[in-house]
């Protein structure tokens, strides 16, 4: 028989990783720790989705939103890396204080 | 019992997360993550979500983090390449990610119901239910997803092309 843990303390620990996620976006210079932080971001909204799911049982929206979640973040993941790999080209730097121009 | 194997977790994850913004070098950034990742997995696991689990497992860990590792050494940058950041930065970076744990916390414990428990069906994440859902309630947005996949598929080979292109 499982025990129950209330439904507040996921909140909590997705909160907490929402929240060191915003900080790896807002201080790191590196171009890549800050595609890092919006993993973890969406990974906090994961927690949050799979959790309020619980009161959904027949459809289980929350769980299927987290799929989409998933397939959103591969795709990001997989674009934003290749662009990164470009600016890496033109530039050789991936230092975000010194990528301050659009033209290639 | 379950509620050491949450708090274990628990305390793995944000342990691990806050290596990952603490880390100087970003291959143990990465590192760091897929280890926090696996720990969100078993959270899931918690919360009857077997099927959503091991898929993070499988496309979190194994296919992004191992894209993420590629391009890190790709551009050889797996040395300890974060530049001193100014204390003002620092800083600004906590109490503006401090101020947004405190709203969402107080938030939180004032509108969720404090009876909220996750409930103790073990079936409702498994592959049969996920998939009958799926197939049934959710194939427009199914479809649509497999389009974005195409888009992003054909993107990032172009813009991988006209680098190798120049």
């Amino acid at each position: 028989m499982k025990e129950l843990i209330p439904l507040q303390h996921f909140l909590y620990i997705s909160i907490i990783l929402f929240s060191l996620g915003v900080y790896a976006i807002l201080t790191k210079r590196n171009t890549i720790v800050v595609l890092m932080g919006v993993e973890l971001i969406l990974n906090s909204a994961n927690i949050n989705l799979v959790a309020f799911s619980q009161y959904d049982p027949q459809l289980l929206q929350g769980q299927m939103l987290a799929i989409f979640v998933i397939v959103l973040a591969a795709a990001e993941a997989a674009v934003g890396l290749a662009i990164i790999l470009n600016i890496y080209d033109k530039f050789r730097t991936v230092n975000l204080d010194e990528l301050d121009t659009m033209k290639g | 019992m379950i509620e050491i194997a949450f708090f274990s977790l628990s305390i793995l994850a944000v342990i691990f997360a806050i290596l990952v913004i603490t880390a100087k070098n970003p291959v143990h950034s990465v590192l760091f993550l897929v280890m926090t990742f696996f720990s969100i997995a078993g959270h899931f696991v918690l919360l009857n979500a077997q099927f959503i689990a091991v898929v993070h497992v499988i496309v979190y860990a194994g296919a992004i983090m191992v894209l993420f590792l590629f391009v890190i050494m790709l551009m050889n940058l797996n040395k300890e390449s974060e530049p001193a950041k100014p204390l003002w930065l620092k800083l600004s970076g906590v109490i503006t990610s401090g101020l947004l744990l405190l709203v969402l916390t107080a938030v939180f414990r004032k509108t969720v119901d404090k009876t909220a428990h996750v409930l103790p069906n073990p079936d409702i994440g498994l592959v049969k239910n996920l998939g009958m859902t799926l197939f049934n309630d959710f194939l427009l947005p199914f479809e649509l997803s497999a389009v974005l996949f195409l888009t992003a598929m054909v993107g990032a080979v172009f813009i991988g092309k006209v680098k190798a292109g120049n």
